[in-house]
Order: structure tokens, then C-alpha cells, then sequence
């Protein structure tokens, strides 16, 4: 694996734990050329706004933008689904070279018509950005129109990263928030669950835990979102965070405006689990009840998935981990559901974590550990070959990279279907993690054999 | 037919919903991938390579890398040309290619990026890879376009009009193939049919290996395979070239340049353009012309699995015999395909595509008989929703019982209640998708069985006996 060489430029992107002093650079934009996996800020306004299942998502720009995001999540809803539609203005030449304005309109009428969404979204697109439309203007005409909120959502995908377009949905949601008018009403022991996506359902597993604890669940921002809810966030009287990199800035706005604390959580693993909820009864312990049913509930839950886990720990033990996510808030929490499963991460990484995070996962990881920044399929294919891992967890994009190697795979990104969120998401974790790891095709490849030919040979 | 006026009338709204096309530098992309040791590269934001990418990587479950030029703020203000240099160096360095595809976008093409001359000044290569240029501005056409503009762009580069030609074999009849979007399965088939007609051929692009490859032991930046640019230099020495498409074909007439054109103008290589060959009609037509070219008789191979199929046919007869078919997809696929449904009964009642062409309309009356065109409901430019609304509102006599193309459509045919036979691109909701076999007798000896069988199933499913017995 010598024969992949990494770029200059991105070598102070790239840690091994160990003797070298540990200089991280994050937060940088992506270097040209480098096969970034990083997607753009269209795509984190996207993602964050997403799972809001009764507002209309309209793409201004050609079609590119909406045709690759078209239903691509498996952000879940118990009732309407038109997130899971692909509306686009589809920008054609004249429209550039007169401008999108009057189609957009157009388009925003026409489709609020049809589809009585509670709320629209327009994404700005690159192009938006380059050809000028005043899409905030026609945003304030077609909601005077229509008595809908109308938000732009400036997500022009030049302008910053994946982070800059979380910081528009966080604005557009809080502009939601603001439309509400009535005066604030704090309910007492009660909750926004915010960062959370209702990927295969995860939204009502972690529903489910508050409810059994005694606490209230104002608004979910925004798994299995719906407007109207969204907008009773303010009343909530403490914000939980979790996929910290996706919507701190909306829990610091609301902070800020509504004076709503907020703590950072992650559901992921038994440990970070039982920890979230924990953290969420101790910040209600006047109501000691609560305190009470959550450690009747963790004890309750921990016991009867920890036998399942115990048979599936004795196969994995002692298996090698690589981790590439989005956020590095994600990747500490898999350290720890990994090292449940007895196994050892040797590669960690994440396309925007910041300078504290790469702290935490040095902290947090073995000796000879790789941590990488804003990676490329080049490096983390030679990494996890070079430690040898047997288990890869990332998204669509790291799995062909993991499996033409002959390392397992465990799609961990929002193209799942299987909630692993919680106790019960820490069985189907180890169920995925146990399936791949331990799967007899391994014994066929040509790297796990020990062959001198190369690729396939017989 | 009272009702035939209205059932015909599409829906038309302003906005597009659920598209049945993608933008145009995907399909250049997927050119790129086509040539031995290529990279493509996007010159535009990080988003459209990493978008495209997982949009390919999920129909070929295949490492597919697209670089990115990575613009910013400033790139967009004050022009991208120190980006694409920069990513021109950083994909030479990490990948050693020996060509790099460089694609624009609707953000490159906007600001006004003169690709060209920033290539120019770069002599048109880095460190002895070829730098290649095709404009693809997502606002105008559909990923076909991008598609033929890259090979369009791939041949002219590598040969050149004042090329001159020093030797055209004439024993060696080879023969150019430009066959347009096709799966991995038609592309190695069709080497295959050149194969056993021992005539040498150039296919571009062929992503057929690259994009369907072993396991490995040791990662490959760039995977094997590929149509080579040593064979792409040489297609001006070529005896003749074969384009497929009939929209495309059209498209030439109207005076789009075709990759068949630049070397039929440069070089004189006779150009034959004809549909992809999908059925026993088509699948004829391709193999006389190829017998001309190569003066070889058609290999008794072919004439086995002909008449096997056309047996097939008949066995099969009744079970299609006036069904009713939606298809959708690219122009030409479409076209081919609806010719291959008429010839075995079926009536493609609704024939869509999210393609612009003015000539859709026109290459399927060339293809169809008249009374099937007669019921058809005809629409290009057409997305998802107008296609269900448009079934929906059929009146039941003519309301399509079977549809056919990509995976998605899946929603569509789940909400319509009606069976979804996967056949084109995207395939995303199944394995095999690029494996998927449509060109030459044995391409049609597939779809035949997959089609009727899709019938069968849901005709034992709804029914309340469930017969063990066709």
C-alpha cells in the first residue's frame, strides 16, 4: 500500500497517535482536487430540513440538486410525506440570463396550490447566488399570498461547507420559530430533541425513552417534523442536542432569545445512551419522579439487550474498526458502541469536526490510531488497509472503498433504514456490525487470502 | 374515441417534481469513466462531484472518484481559474491519470470560466496526462447531452483535424462504436457480437470493467479498464463508425456534431447511425450493417439465439398480446425499447422521458407502427408527476398495466398499484442494476422473459385461486 501517496497540502489534516505532536488543521475548506467526501452547503441545509415532512422543499436551480437528493434519507413520518418529493424550478438558460425570479414565483404558487404544505423552504442554489434573484423578496410576496411561512434558505453550495449551510437551516428554523407570535409558555419538564432525524424511525424510539421518564417532548427538530410543531419549540423548557454540528447554532440562538439552556447528547451506544437521558433527568431533579423512572428504564432496557450483545461480543472481539462521518460528535460515540462490541478502532475520522473534537477522539483512541480530517477515498482506503481493518462504518460513499478491499461495512450515514439509535438501536448496530464481520465471503477475497497473484487471481 | 382527446392532454406546471433526468456533467462524467486511466474532474462547488458520485456509486456499487475544483466565494467573484489549476495538479499528483475529464457546471458556466483557455495555457496537459474539456451547464440539456458532448469532446481532442493519416489497415477492419448510455452487461455483450465477427472495434466510452470489477488486493486509484486513448487516436483510421440513437441520429440530421461526424468530416470514416439495438427488429438491422462492415456472415451463434428468442416469442404470445406499457427513461432508450415492446405485442401507451429533444416524438413515429402511435400518449421534457398523473388519468381501457425503466419510478408504480419492471439507469433499490442485459438477440431474450413473468406474477398474485400452472 506504499503506492498511495498523500498530497502535501493535506498532510497536516492527517494524525497517527504516537509521538508526533499533535497539530490538527480542520475547519479549512476543502483543498481542489482532492476527492473531498464532503458534500457542499446546499447539501447540510438539506439534510437538516429534511425530515420536515408537511413543508414544501422547493430546489431553485437547474436540476441537478434536486435530482440527487430525491428521497435519498430515511428520515421517516408517521403522517405526510411530501419531503420525500423532488421540487425543483429547473433553471433553463433564459431563466439565467433573465432571471429565475418570475419562475420561482410561479413555481411557489403553483405547488403551494397543489399541495397545501404548512410551510415552504427555497434553496438557493449556486447559481441563485451568481444570477442575483431576490429570492427573499419573492419569499415575503408569495407568503403575503399565500399566509404560509416563506423562508429562503440560503444555501448557495460555494459559500462555505456542509457547516455553513447547518448555520441556514438553523436560521430558517429559527425564522419558523419567530413567526409564532403568541408569548412564550415554558412547559415545565419538557424538551425539545433537537439534531435528531428520525432515520428509520430513531425519533420515536427516543420518544418513547422520554416518555417512560416523565418528561415532555415539545418539538423534535426536526425527525418526523412537522410546522406547526417546529414552532412550539419555544415553550420548551430545555434543549437536547444531539449531532451537535447540525443545529448548536439554533440551540444557541434560542438560548440567547427564549433563554432555553441546552445540553449536547448522543443516543448512539448504551453508554451515551443511558448518559443522554441521565443528563436530562438530573437537569429536571426538582421532579425527582423523573430521576427515579429513568434509572428504572435504563436498568430495564440494559438488561435485556446486554445477553443479546454478549454472544455477538465473542465473534467481534478483537476486530479492527475504521470510522469516517460527517460529524466527530458521531465518531465518539461509535468508539465507545464499538469498544462495547470488543472491538479496537484504528482509523477515525470526520468531514468537519473541529479542533476540540480531534482533541476528544486522540483522547479517546489507541495508540497507532489514524485521525483524519476532510479525508478522500485514497487515504482512507490506504489507512484501513494498512491497519488492517475489518469493519468499515460510513455512508454510501466509503462502502465501495471498504468492500473492494474485503473489509465489512456498516452504513451508518442518513441513507440507512435501521434505526440504531438507543437500547434497542444497540442491537441492530451489533446485528449489522456482527452480520458483515463475521460473513463467510471474507474467506473469497482475494486480500483475505493469501495469494501472490493480484486482484482475483486464480 | 371521445375520451382519447383528453386522456393525451399532460399535465404542464412550472416547477419540475420528481425529474426523470439528471443534470448534464453527470453524463460527461460518466464518459469519463469510461476511458482506461481517466479522472473526471467538476469545475464547480465540492457538492456536484460528491452528489454525482453517490449517484453512481449507488447503481454500480463501484468506487466512482469525480474531483472537484472546489470553488469558494472568492473563486466565484474573481474567477476559477487558479482552482482548476490547483485541482489539476492535486488529481495528477494523487491519481496519475492519463487523461483528466474536466467537466463544467451551471456555476463555472455562469460566471463565464474560460476552460479552454486556462487549459491552453497549460498546453492542454499536465505531466503527460491529457487535459480534455467538455462544457456541460447544468441549465441546458439533460445528462444525454453531457453524455455525447464528452465523447463528442474526447474524439475531437484525440483526433484533431489536420491529423494526418498514414495508414489505414485494410484487413484489419475496425470499427468505432459511440453506443450511448448503455449497462455494463450491453457494453461487454456487444464486445462480445464484435468479437465473434472477428472485426476489432473501439467503444467509446467503455466503463464496463472499470465500473464492475473484482475484489482487490491492493486498492487501485483508478480501476482497470477502459477504451484506451491509444484506440481513441486511432478511430480516424477506422473503416466505419457505428452511433447509436435514434434521437441522436436526428439530432446529427438537425446539425448537432456527433463524435460519427468529426471523424465522417475530418477523416471520412463512413458513419452509420442506427437505434440501440433492442429486439429481434433492431437487433437485425445491427448485425446486417455490422456483417457489411466486416464482410463477415453473421455467426451461426447469433442466428441460434434469434430464432430461440422469436420461439420464446411465440410461446409467449398470449401473455402480452395488447398489454398496456408505460416506459420512461433517455429519448433513445425509450424509442428502442417501445420498438421492442410493439414487436412482441405490447402497447407502449405512454412513452416518457425527462429528455428535450424536439425529434422524440418524431424518431418513435420512425419506429412504431401507426396505430399504436395512434393511442400512444407521447411527452419528453416530462417528470415523474406528470407521468402518474398522466396514467392516472387514462380512462381504464388504456391505463398502462406493466411500466418499464429505472428505479425511479418505484414510487410512482407503488402508488399506482401498478408492477415495476427495472430495466435502464439509475438502478438504485437493487443489486445488479448495471448488470442488466437489453442490447442483441440475448438482451431481448431477457427483458422477454423478465417482462412476461412480471406479468404472470401479478397476474397469480391477484388472483384468488393462484394456479401452479401458466
Amino acid at each position: 500500500m506504499t503506492s498511495i501517496s498523500v498530497l502535501k497540502q493535506r498532510e497536516k489534516q492527517i494524525y497517527q497517535k504516537g509521538n508526533q505532536p499533535f497539530e490538527m488543521e480542520c475547519e479549512t475548506k476543502s483543498l481542489a482536487g482532492a476527492v473531498s467526501q464532503r458534500a457542499c452547503v446546499f447539501c447540510g441545509s438539506r439534510v437538516v430540513l429534511y425530515p420536515i415532512a408537511d413543508a414544501l422543499h422547493l430546489i431553485h436551480g437547474p436540476i441537478g440538486c434536486a435530482s440527487y437528493t430525491w428521497d435519498i434519507r430515511g428520515a421517516q413520518s408517521s403522517g405526510p410525506e411530501l419531503h420525500r418529493m423532488s421540487f425543483s424550478t429547473d433553471l433553463s438558460e433564459t431563466d439565467i440570463i433573465y432571471g429565475g425570479e418570475k419562475k420561482l414565483k410561479k413555481a411557489l404558487l403553483e405547488l403551494i396550490e397543489k399541495y397545501a404544505p404548512k410551510a415552504a423552504f427555497i434553496y438557493c442554489t449556486c447559481i441563485v447566488g451568481i444570477i442575483g434573484d431576490d429570492v427573499d423578496a419573492i419569499c415575503r410576496q408569495v407568503e403575503e399570498e399565500t399566509r404560509i411561512p416563506v423562508i429562503a434558505v440560503h444555501s448557495e453550495g460555494f459559500k462555505g461547507t456542509k457547516k455553513d449551510g447547518y448555520k441556514a437551516a438553523c436560521d430558517a428554523l429559527f425564522s419558523l420559530i419567530e413567526r409564532n407570535k403568541a408569548p412564550q409558555a415554558t412547559i415545565p419538564d419538557s424538551i425539545n430533541i433537537m439534531g435528531e432525524f428520525n432515520i428509520g424511525g430513531e425519533t420515536w424510539i427516543i420518544k418513547k425513552y422520554y416518555e417512560a421518564m416523565g418528561v415532555k417532548v415539545v418539538s423534535v427538530i426536526t425527525g418526523d417534523g412537522r410546522v406547526a410543531e417546529v414552532q412550539q419549540a419555544k415553550n420548551a423548557a430545555l434543549n437536547v442536542v444531539q449531532c451537535s454540528g447540525s443545529v448548536t447554532h439554533l440551540a444557541k440562538q434560542m438560548e440567547k432569545e427564549y433563554g432555553i439552556p441546552f445540553i449536547r447528547v448522543s443516543y448512539f451506544g448504551i453508554e451515551d445512551t443511558s448518559e443522554a437521558l441521565y443528563q436530562v433527568a438530573v437537569h429536571f431533579k426538582k421532579n425527582a419522579e423523573i430521576l427515579k423512572k429513568t434509572q428504572a428504564l435504563i436498568k430495564k432496557e440494559v438488561k435485556a439487550i446486554v445477553p443479546r450483545l454478549e454472544g455477538m461480543r465473542k465473534d467481534l472481539e478483537g476486530k479492527k474498526a475504521a470510522i469516517y462521518v460527517g460529524g466527530a460528535f458521531k465518531a465518539f460515540s461509535l468508539i465507545k458502541a464499538l469498544k462495547t462490541l470488543g472491538m479496537e478502532v484504528i482509523l477515525a475520522g470526520s468531514q468537519t469536526g473541529t479542533k476540540e473534537d480531534y482533541e476528544v477522539l486522540r483522547q479517546m483512541c489507541n495508540e497507532g490510531t489514524v485521525i483524519l480530517d476532510d479525508s478522500n477515498p485514497l487515504e482512507l482506503a490506504k489507512y484501513a488497509v494498512e491497519k488492517d481493518a475489518d469493519l468499515f462504518i460510513g455512508g454510501v460513499k466509503e462502502r465501495p472503498i471498504a468492500y473492494k478491499m474485503g473489509i465489512g461495512f456498516c452504513d451508518h450515514n442518513h441513507e440507512r433504514k435501521i434505526p440504531l439509535v438507543g437500547f434497542e438501536g444497540m442491537v441492530n448496530f451489533a446485528n449489522e456490525v456482527h452480520g458483515t464481520v463475521t460473513s463467510p465471503v471474507w474467506d473469497l477475497v482475494p486480500r483475505r487470502q493469501n495469494t501472490t497473484g493480484k486482484e482475483g487471481a486464480i | 374515441m371521445t375520451s382519447s382527446r383528453s386522456y393525451k392532454q399532460t399535465p404542464s406546471y412550472t416547477p419540475t417534481q420528481n425529474a426523470c433526468k439528471m443534470c448534464t456533467p453527470l453524463g460527461a462524467t460518466l464518459v469519463f469513466q469510461g476511458i482506461e486511466g481517466c479522472v473526471p474532474l467538476l469545475h464547480g462547488s465540492q457538492g456536484c462531484s460528491t452528489y454525482m458520485r453517490r449517484y453512481l456509486i449507488s447503481h454500480f456499487k463501484e468506487p466512482v472518484d469525480i474531483a472537484s475544483s472546489n470553488f469558494t466565494e472568492e473563486t466565484a467573484v474573481f474567477g476559477g481559474g487558479a482552482n482548476l489549476k490547483l485541482a489539476i495538479e492535486n488529481v495528477a499528483r494523487q491519481y496519475a491519470p492519463t487523461m483528466i475529464g474536466i467537466a463544467t457546471t451551471c456555476l463555472s458556466e455562469t460566471i463565464g470560466d474560460d476552460v479552454q483557455l486556462i487549459l491552453n495555457s497549460m498546453d492542454n496537459a499536465i505531466n503527460g496526462s491529457a487535459l480534455v474539456h467538455v462544457s456541460t451547464p447544468s441549465y441546458s440539456g439533460t445528462h444525454v447531452d453531457g453524455f455525447h458532448g464528452a465523447v463528442a469532446a474526447v474524439v475531437d481532442r484525440f483526433n484533431p483535424a489536420g491529423k494526418r493519416i498514414v495508414y489505414r489497415p485494410k484487413k484489419k477492419k475496425k470499427v468505432n462504436l459511440f453506443p450511448g448510455m448503455l449497462s455494463n452487461e450491453d457494453l461487454r455483450h456487444l464486445k462480445d457480437i464484435f468479437a465473434d465477427f472477428n472485426a476489432p472495434v473501439a467503444i467509446l466510452p467503455d466503463y464496463s470493467e472499470r465500473l464492475e470489477g473484482p475484489s482487490w488486493q491492493e486498492y487501485q486509484a483508478i480501476q482497470k479498464g477502459g477504451t484506451t486513448i491509444a484506440a481513441i487516436e486511432k478511430m480516424n483510421v477506422a473503416v466505419h463508425t457505428m452511433e447509436f440513437g435514434s434521437v441522436l441520429a436526428l439530432a446529427a440530421e438537425a446539425g448537432q456534431e456527433t463524435a460519427g461526424d468529426i471523424l465522417s468530416k475530418r477523416f471520412g470514416v463512413p458513419c452509420t447511425r442506427l437505434p440501440i439495438p433492442i429486439g429481434v427488429k433492431a437487433t437485425d438491422r445491427f448485425l446486417d450493417i455490422l456483417s457489411q462492415i466486416s464482410g463477415r456472415p453473421v455467426p451461426e451463434r447469433y442466428r441460434k439465439e434469434k430464432w430461440r428468442l422469436v420461439d420464446t416469442y411465440v410461446d409467449g404470445n398470449k401473455y402480452v398480446a395488447k398489454k398496456r406499457a408505460l416506459i420512461y427513461g433517455e429519448e433513445d432508450f425509450v424509442v428502442s425499447m417501445a420498438g421492442f415492446l410493439a414487436e412482441v405485442g405490447i402497447v407502449p401507451v405512454l412513452c416518457a422521458s425527462g429528455g428535450k429533444s424536439k425529434t422524440f416524438k418524431k424518431a418513435l413515429e420512425q419506429t412504431l407502427p401507426e396505430h399504436i402511435i395512434d393511442q400512444a400518449v407521447i411527452q419528453n421534457d416530462m417528470d415523474f408527476t406528470c407521468m402518474e398523473e398522466t396514467a392516472a388519468a387514462m380512462p381504464e381501457e388504456v391505463r398502462p398495466e406493466i411500466i418499464i425503466g429505472n428505479s425511479k419510478g418505484y414510487a410512482m408504480a407503488r402508488r399506482l398499484k401498478i408492477p415495476l419492471v427495472r430495466v435502464g439507469f439509475p438502478i438504485h433499490d437493487r443489486i445488479g442494476g448495471s448488470r442488466i442485459l437489453h442490447v442483441g438477440y440475448k438482451g431481448a431474450q431477457q427483458l422477454y422473459d423478465t417482462i412476461v413473468n412480471a406479468i404472470l406474477t401479478e397476474k397469480q398474485t391477484e388472483s384468488r385461486i393462484g394456479y401452479a400452472y401458466m
